[in-house]
């Protein structure tokens, strides 16, 4: 082996300007791929990973407790009756799957936006997308009465000669939810494959190496592998795109198909997508917020990152807003005496606390966003953040309970009542989230190294060359 | 599958097991196995299992405790499948038995008793097991129709809970045991008349036990024949015939769902409601303290304490020139001045009557007021007692429970009455039968009089065992046995008196038939096998009664004989509120409180299930601070009782109303403990009404189930024409009306093809006109299809199981009492064409029959209840725990072989009874025609008192379902959202007195709004 | 393999090393330029200009998923008329047994779903992955082309491969280093 008879330095470019905000400057191929490798590969693990994994998991095994005891008893253990058939089991499912929109919606829509800034969030995004529709589909699997006949819901031939009701939104609803999980998780595991391949080429232990290395599947970054693979990722994308704007409204299909009032509205699918990309960038915050500091990686998650965040939050935060005012509005112009009591009883009715609090957390709190000290102040974010996590349970509750408990007869009116079963599920979800989440941070690059190597000054081709 | 996902089963330990198994002998350690489940450790155990908030597995009176409860002797296991007929030839009412067809039910004509009075039924017997109870439509007091217990009896006779084993102080004793020890008492008796001999019995209609009574009481005429009938006892004379009324007055008298007659006074009185402004409408003014189902439905209904009650006869009375003095002081003068107008314009056309719980002063009024308008032989016949010795049920039992005080009884045969629990508490009873030195009870239950017994006989249920029982007009059925006694050492009341006789040990059979061998006469041998077939002993008449009639049977229940009504002075009104005491309309005084399927019936105005309570006018309530739930301490005479408060809009002011028959502590396991025990205020001398109550709170609350909200709901009911009730003069003016009040849209207005059902298009009518609130479909739909019962704590929750309800809304101004009103209407599914439910099942389990029927598939169902949530009329039921009880032998006697019991987890619904369509399909194919009209009858409209409930073919223009909603007030409820329902309503149409109408204009702006 | 290749050549090729993405992309135009064919160069983040360099114009990979979301829409819509108007036809809540509209939603998530699983079964077929060996990896500095560094290989299978001449052509691009690259 020979080395090169001059040792001159390799020419220092002069960096992109408008990519200052989206990366440190001082860094270069080496420094990113080190610090962000590091995180997993690091010898020891940091105590809050042990202390936050213990509570996640522990929250975790509540959940499975609970759902041992509803298949042992039944779902007579929840508050449901008749007419409130549904609670917190689809209204906690449109919660998660509305959250884990953000992962898709920044990697694919972003993406082909050609907006730089998604590349440092899109990974741990996409992570929390796979982690939210999987706690999200806990609901759909277990809310049934007979959750071990749940494979009747898939077409396939069997000796009773049956097939699913293609005209019910409960499949359209399996065929999306699956799909979507799928083509996530595959998006997800292609954006992962280069940075396996890194750290099966940095770790120290023979074992890492190995599994590492099975992951990467023998990726070795030839430009024919990066040829194809940039192909496949932005088809992934083009896919991805129509696919989260369709999951969100077949999940609002489940509603506005039904003749409830409360339900039967047109508005559902764009407001309910709204809603989830809404919700999905306020979990995004309320997890890179911690976790930046945590792991000290202010110089990737700049704060243009947040402040660009914040900004979509508002957006949608408007049309969702926007949702609510045409309900009440159609409520009063389709002069229609169910749609009309409807509103007033949301407003009026016995659960009008939860529809006030639906209104100041999703009306009012993202209206701070529109003063720039906020957007970029952690601290700003987080609280608005939190207030959207909450508001929009809340309006999941208020559209699937309030819109039940009393539709057209008066006789059959009734009042829904969580119970102690309710709430150990639901919180046991968020534990399983939390579960899957620390030990992605603890396995998995949380930033996709490659891509952030690409916004490394000196990334690109110089043109003069070319020549 | 049997225990389901009930862990008791598994967790038994046996050490445990053994240990009890040491010391128990026969049946109880089998029993005790099962009830090994429900030790107090165990509960324990689950409780430190699982926080309290998941209590499905412990809720005390809840549907667990019901079906583990259920879960009885294994002893029973051994009659599944080897039921039999008694060895004595029965009579069926179509076929001979030999024709019996596996799958092919026959029906045997019998009687139900209420208050000992006969009304006929006919009983679905397959394969020698009872199943369902229908009318007996050769049977003067049935027309084809039964009551809500009528329906229930069914379960009575296979209630797991039953006594099973003849005892002496607990110990299982011989029949010959209790032969040897009548005989050693007779033997003491004999030679002293029977001097301390005492019979007490409920009222008894039955000729066979008169004459049985009558010969021991001629053997030993020292002894003593008591009577007493805790709810009242329900004197059926005199008898009216409300298809001769125009006008008709109510003095507190529920008519239509109250009593032996009810069901022959319903049909009656609806049938000349039927086709309003075609043929004339009758008008009914109903005076009550509490609102029962004949008020909230009448034309007129004015709400009165009970003290002002005889007032307003006297008012009515006054106008009608009764010579007593004008009551001018009444509160309802001008109320009973235009009824005594109305009536006089009818004369002979027009029916006043008084309630069974009105003193005989009232009755008197009442017969008064029929004379002068010369109703009497029109309307209204007072005939000869059908009671056998009609007495005054209090002062016969106060006068036993003096004697006992006294010591002067020695031998006490209780045959089938409870004093000891339904005796009111002046009579402290329970402590006089201390002194008894020889108590023997029979009964279906070891209930609180059979503790306090030296023995016990078990008693053959009515189904089970040959007896007799006349109905309200006198007419005789014999009772004939459907099945063998379940438990071999029951025996019913003939076979008890007969220890009492020179001839013990005589078979029930036996005894009866003597009895009618001798009545019948020569052609005995075919009048016999006629008179069981029928269900009628054709041509036997009052006149060879055994006991003849007394002055006391024409005034009303276990009254003194009315004094002229001059001597009569109204009752002194003490201060404080008014007390109203009833019989519970299901449970009765009690004797059904372990039968589920009744005490989980909704009351008909209240909505109340597994529980009584103290009703109070809203205003009152208000008044005193009080709101539903509130327990109140109700003091009354120096004896108090708490109770849970329930407002009730119609209730008179200053009224308080105790249902009897709760708070029992024997009744078995699910009717212990559910509700207070109302007699514990009760006095004899004033058995039914009282002044001088006090109500006061204790603070303590009690969630009691109802199965609709409060009725502030109703107001919204109005807006959105849900029941649409229209006076007959607004329904001859502008008839289209009531179609028009709401848009429906039209038939071709649909991207899709209409969809075209044969051979048949089933449909069903329901006439809101008719319609009582009685609830007996409901009771007969849980029969028929086997739908479980589920328990207080579910109720509450919302989770009742019936597939058919009966709404109840409210009309009127709560301001003035006088013009609120109940509208009931019943809600099966509505088997919408365009069935919402049918379009979201994932699964494709409920779906559409070519003859247009929305099918639910069982089987497929894997319980999204995403249908229930899509369905407007919330008729959908979802079994969210294991509420069907899978181990109880005695119950699976009674499932219906034609209905699918349903599982844990899955939806269910009506199914327009489904089954019974295709038993007529089959049969009509097997005979080569096309199903008949009519030949199909929904459980829920052959159990009908009303005929409210027409189903059929609606392809069939001819058919009575398709002339039923060619009418004009057919309509569909919530006909906007275009779901096509195929099931109808008939609007209500009311004939107010013009005179009074202004209150009937205020009842009816509120659902016109 | 060519005719010159009598027996396989002792190695599988000759790796340069290099300090950036523009040099690496120069020396592939060299490479290129001066008529190798079987050439590859491996870096750590995809460049654009590699491949052109390289001469690989076009991916199949397009083609393939547009067959993919083809076949997925017909299977879906295929799968719902058939069981739907064929194997169990159903009177449900009196609407159509044929109700396109309704079985427009699941049709297109099918369609997503096998577009997306040819996309990627389609990108590692075309890459030849999952591939557990591969010489490049005997070389010791080539763990860093997952990290900062830049390498180029032209392959023993080229018909213009001659170890010597291949060596210096490679030395003339200015790489850090040269390196055999053992089978």
């Amino acid at each position: 082996m020979v080395e090169r008879p001059d040792g001159e330095p390799p020419v220092v470019h002069v960096p992109h300007p408008e990519m200052h905000a989206l990366l440190a400057p001082g860094h270069n191929f080496a420094t990113v791929t080190e610090k962000i490798s590091s995180l997993v590969l690091q010898k020891g693990t940091p105590l809050w990973w042990f202390a936050g994994f213990g509570v996640s998991f522990a929250v975790m095994n509540l959940m499975l407790v609970s759902i041992a005891y509803l298949v042992f008893k039944g779902v007579g253990i929840w508050g449901e009756n008749i007419p409130v058939g549904w609670a917190f089991d689809i209204l906690n499912f449109v919660w998660w799957i509305g959250i884990g929109h953000a992962g898709t919606l920044i990697s694919a829509i972003l993406l082909l936006l050609r907006q730089e800034w998604r590349t440092s969030i899109n990974r741990f995004a996409e992570a929390m997308t796979l982690f939210a529709v999987a706690c999200a589909g806990v609901y759909p699997a277990l809310h049934t009465g007979r959750p071990w006949l749940d494979y009747w819901l898939f077409p396939y031939p069997n000796t009773m000669g049956l097939w699913p009701n293609f005209r019910s939104p409960l499949i359209w609803d399996v065929f999306a939810v699956s799909t979507y999980a799928t083509v996530s998780a595959l998006f997800w595991f292609i954006g992962l494959i280069p940075d396996f391949a890194t750290l099966r080429d940095r770790t120290t232990s023979r074992f890492a190496a190995h599994v590492y290395g099975m992951l990467a599947m023998g990726w070795r970054g030839s430009a024919r592998h990066w040829h194809n693979y940039d192909t496949a990722y932005l088809l992934l994308a083009g896919l991805a795109t129509p696919l989260v704007i369709s999951v969100h409204t077949v999940v609002s299909f489940d509603f506005a198909v039904g003749i409830i009032p409360g339900w039967h509205a047109t508005i559902f699918p764009p407001y309910f997508v709204a809603g989830a990309i809404y919700a999905g960038f306020a979990m995004v915050l309320t997890l890179a917020i911690p976790l930046r500091k945590l792991y000290g990686l202010e110089d990737f998650i700049t704060t243009r990152h947040l402040e660009n965040m914040g900004k979509v939050m508002l957006a949608t935060g408007l049309i969702v807003a926007y949702g609510y005012m045409m309900e009440v509005f159609a409520g009063w112009y389709s002069g229609n005496p169910y749609e009309a009591f409807m509103i007033k009883n949301r407003m009026l009715g016995p659960y009008q606390h939860f529809y006030w609090a639906l209104i100041v957390c999703n009306v009012i709190s993202p209206q701070f966003l529109w003063i720039k000290n906020v957007r970029t102040s952690t601290v700003g974010l987080f609280i608005c953040a939190m207030f959207t996590n909450v508001g929009m349970w809340l309006e999941r509750f208020v559209i699937v309970v309030t819109s039940l408990h009393r539709d057209f007869l008066p006789s059959s009116w009734g009042m829904y009542h969580p119970t102690f079963w309710d709430w150990s599920t639901y919180i046991g979800t968020i534990g399983l989230f939390f579960t899957l989440f620390f030990l992605f941070v603890r396995f998995m690059p949380v930033i996709s190294i490659f891509e952030m190597r690409t916004i490394v000054p000196g990334a690109e081709v110089r043109e003069e060359t070319a020549s | 599958m049997s225990a389901g996902p009930d862990v008791p089963a598994v967790r038994v330990d046996l050490g445990g097991v053994r240990r009890r198994l040491d010391g128990a002998q026969g049946r109880t350690y089998w029993r005790s196995l099962e009830e090994l489940a429900r030790t107090p450790e165990f509960l324990e155990f689950l409780h430190r299992e699982f926080p309290a908030q998941a209590s499905e597995l412990d809720d005390p009176r809840g549907r667990r405790e019901f079906l583990t409860v259920m879960g009885a002797s294994l002893a029973l296991a051994g009659l599944v499948g080897c039921t039999k007929q008694p060895d004595e030839k029965i009579v069926p009412y179509v076929q001979p038995p030999e024709q019996a067809v596996p799958g092919r039910p026959l029906f045997y004509a019998t009687a139900m008793l209420d208050r000992g009075y006969a009304k006929g039924i006919l009983v679905e017997s397959h394969l020698g097991r009872p199943t369902k109870i229908e009318g007996n439509p050769d049977h003067p007091a049935s027309l084809g129709a039964t009551d809500a217990a009528g329906q229930a009896w069914v379960l009575g006779l296979y209630d797991p809970d039953r006594s099973q084993t003849l005892a002496y102080r607990g110990e299982i004793r011989a029949w010959s045991d209790f032969l040897a020890a009548m005989r050693s008492a007779l033997a003491v008796q004999k030679p002293r008349q029977g001097v301390g001999l005492r019979i007490l019995t409920e009222t008894i209609t039955s000729p066979t036990l008169a004459a049985q009574l009558a010969e021991i009481l001629g053997d030993l005429p020292s002894a003593k024949w008591h009577q007493w009938e805790p709810a009242g006892g329900a004197s059926a004379a005199p008898q009216c015939r409300f298809d001769q009324a125009d006008v008709i007055l109510s003095l507190d008298a529920d008519f239509v769902m109250d009593g032996p007659a009810s069901l022959r006074y319903a049909r009656e009185y609806t049938a000349r409601r039927k086709r309003p402004a075609e043929e004339p409408m009758n008008r009914l003014y109903v005076v009550e303290p509490t609102p029962s189902a004949t008020g909230m439905i009448a034309d007129h209904r004015l709400p009165l304490r009970p003290s002002e009650i005889e007032g307003f006869a006297r008012a009515v009375a006054a106008a009608l020139g009764e010579s007593a003095p004008p009551a001018g002081s009444s509160p309802a003068a001008a109320w009973a001045a235009a009824v005594a107008k109305d009536l006089q314009a009818h004369a002979g056309r027009s029916l006043v009557l008084a309630g069974h719980y009105q003193p005989p002063a009232v009755h008197a009024l009442a017969q008064e007021i029929n004379q002068r308008l010369g109703n009497v032989g029109q309307t209204v016949v007072y005939g000869p007692p059908v009671a056998a010795r009609p007495v005054d049920g209090p002062a016969s039992l106060a006068e036993l429970a003096a004697d006992m005080k006294a010591g002067r009884v020695e031998v006490l045969v209780i045959l089938g009455s409870n004093p000891a629990y339904t005796a009111p508490a002046d009579l402290a009873f329970a402590a006089a039968m201390d002194k008894v030195k020889l108590r023997v009870h029979l009964g279906l239950y070891e209930d609180e009089t059979a503790a306090l017994c030296h023995w016990h006989v078990p008693q053959a249920h009515p189904l089970e065992a040959w007896s007799d029982a006349r109905a309200f007009d006198g007419t005789a059925t014999i009772m004939q046995p459907l099945i063998a006694p379940l438990y071999e050492s029951a025996r019913s009341a003939h076979e008890v008196l007969a220890a009492l006789t020179s001839r013990p040990d005589r078979k029930g059979h036996d005894i009866v038939k003597d009895f009618w061998r001798k009545e019948l006469g020569a052609d005995f041998d075919r009048r016999w096998p006629r008179a069981l077939h029928d269900g009628v002993v054709a041509g036997w008449t009052v006149a060879t009664a055994t006991t003849p009639a007394t002055a006391t049977d024409t005034a009303g229940p276990g009254t003194a004989p009315s004094p002229p009504v001059a001597a009569v002075t109204p009752p002194a009104t003490g201060g404080g509120l008014e007390l109203v005491f009833r019989p519970d309309p299901y449970i009765g005084d009690g004797r059904y409180a372990n039968l589920g399927w009744l005490q989980e019936l909704p009351r008909p105005v209240t909505k109340l299930t597994w529980d009584n309570a103290a009703l109070i006018a809203p205003a009152t309530a208000a008044r005193r601070g009080l709101a539903n739930n509130d327990v109140v301490e109700l003091r009354y005479r120096g004896r108090t009782v708490k109770a849970p408060v329930w407002t009730l809009p119609g209730q008179a002011e200053e009224t308080v109303t105790v249902h009897l028959g709760y708070g029992r502590t024997r009744a078995g396991r699910v009717g212990n403990g559910a509700g207070f025990d109302a007699s514990a205020i009760r006095t004899s001398d004033a058995p039914w009404a009282g002044s001088g109550l006090e109500a006061a709170r204790t603070g303590e609350t009690q969630v009691l189930a109802s199965t609709q909200e409060h009725w502030s709901i109703d107001a919204e009911a109005g807006t959105r024409h849900i029941i649409r009730s229209v006076t007959v003069d607004e329904y001859a003016k502008e008839p289209e009306a009531i179609k028009e009040q709401t848009e429906i849209p039209p038939r071709d207005m649909t991207l899709y093809p209409n969809n075209t059902f044969a051979p048949h298009a089933w449909g069903m009518s329901i006439d809101l006109n008719s319609c009582v609130g009685c609830n007996a479909c409901v009771v007969a739909c849980v029969a028929e299809n086997n739908i479980p019962v589920v328990g207080r704590e579910q109720v509450a929750k919302g989770r009742e199981m019936h597939w058919l309800r009966v709404d109840r809304y409210f009309s009127g101004n709560p301001e003035q009492a006088e013009t609120i009103r109940a509208h009931f209407q019943p809600l099966p599914c509505m088997q919408c064409e365009n069935a919402p439910c049918e379009q979201v099942c994932p699964v494709a389990a409920t779906v559409h029959s070519d003859e247009g029927l929305n099918d639910q598939v069982y089987n497929r169902c894997i319980g999204t209840r995403y249908c229930s949530n899509n369905c407007p009329y919330k008729v959908r039921r979802f079994n969210f725990l294991l509420f069907q009880d899978w181990s109880t032998p005695t119950l699976k006697l009674q499932r219906n072989p034609d209905v699918s019991v349903r599982s844990r987890g899955v939806m269910e619904k009506c199914t327009y009874c489904v089954q019974r369509i295709e038993h007529a399909r089959i049969t009509a194919h097997n005979e080569g025609r096309e199903i008949r009209d009519g030949e199909v009858q929904t459980a829920c409209q052959s159990v009908c008192p009303t005929q409210a409930i027409v189903f059929g073919d609606i392809n069939d223009p001819g058919s009575r379902v398709s002339r039923r909603k060619a009418q004009h007030r057919d309509y569909a409820l919530l006909a906007e959202l275009n779901t096509r329902p195929r099931t109808t309503y008939l609007a209500e149409v009311r004939n107010p007195n013009p005179e009074l109408s202004a209150s009937a204009a205020a009842e009816g702006s509120e659902h016109h709004g | 393999m060519t005719a010159k290749a009598a027996g396989p050549p002792p190695i599988w090729g000759l790796m340069a090393e290099f300090e950036g993405p523009t040099e690496v992309v120069e020396a592939a135009r060299r490479a290129h330029d001066e008529g190798y064919r079987k050439v590859d160069a491996y870096t750590p983040y995809p460049i654009e200009e590699l491949a052109e360099a390289l001469g690989h114009h076009h991916s199949w990979l397009p083609l393939l998923v547009l067959l993919g979301g083809i076949a997925g829409c017909l299977a879906g819509y295929g799968l719902q008329y058939w069981s739907a108007v064929i194997a169990y036809p159903l009177n449900i809540g009196g609407r159509p047994i044929h109700s396109w509209p309704a079985f427009i939603v699941p049709t297109f998530e099918t369609t997503i779903l096998f577009a997306a699983g040819t996309a990627v079964l389609g990108m590692l077929a075309l890459n030849g992955l999952p591939e557990p060996y591969h010489p490049v990896f005997n070389v010791p500095q080539f763990a860093r082309a997952s990290k900062d560094r830049f390498f180029l290989v032209i392959k023993s299978r080229d018909p213009k491969f001659d170890q010597d001449r291949t060596w210096s052509f490679l030395l003339s691009l200015g790489p850090r280093s040269v390196s055999e690259v053992d089978y």
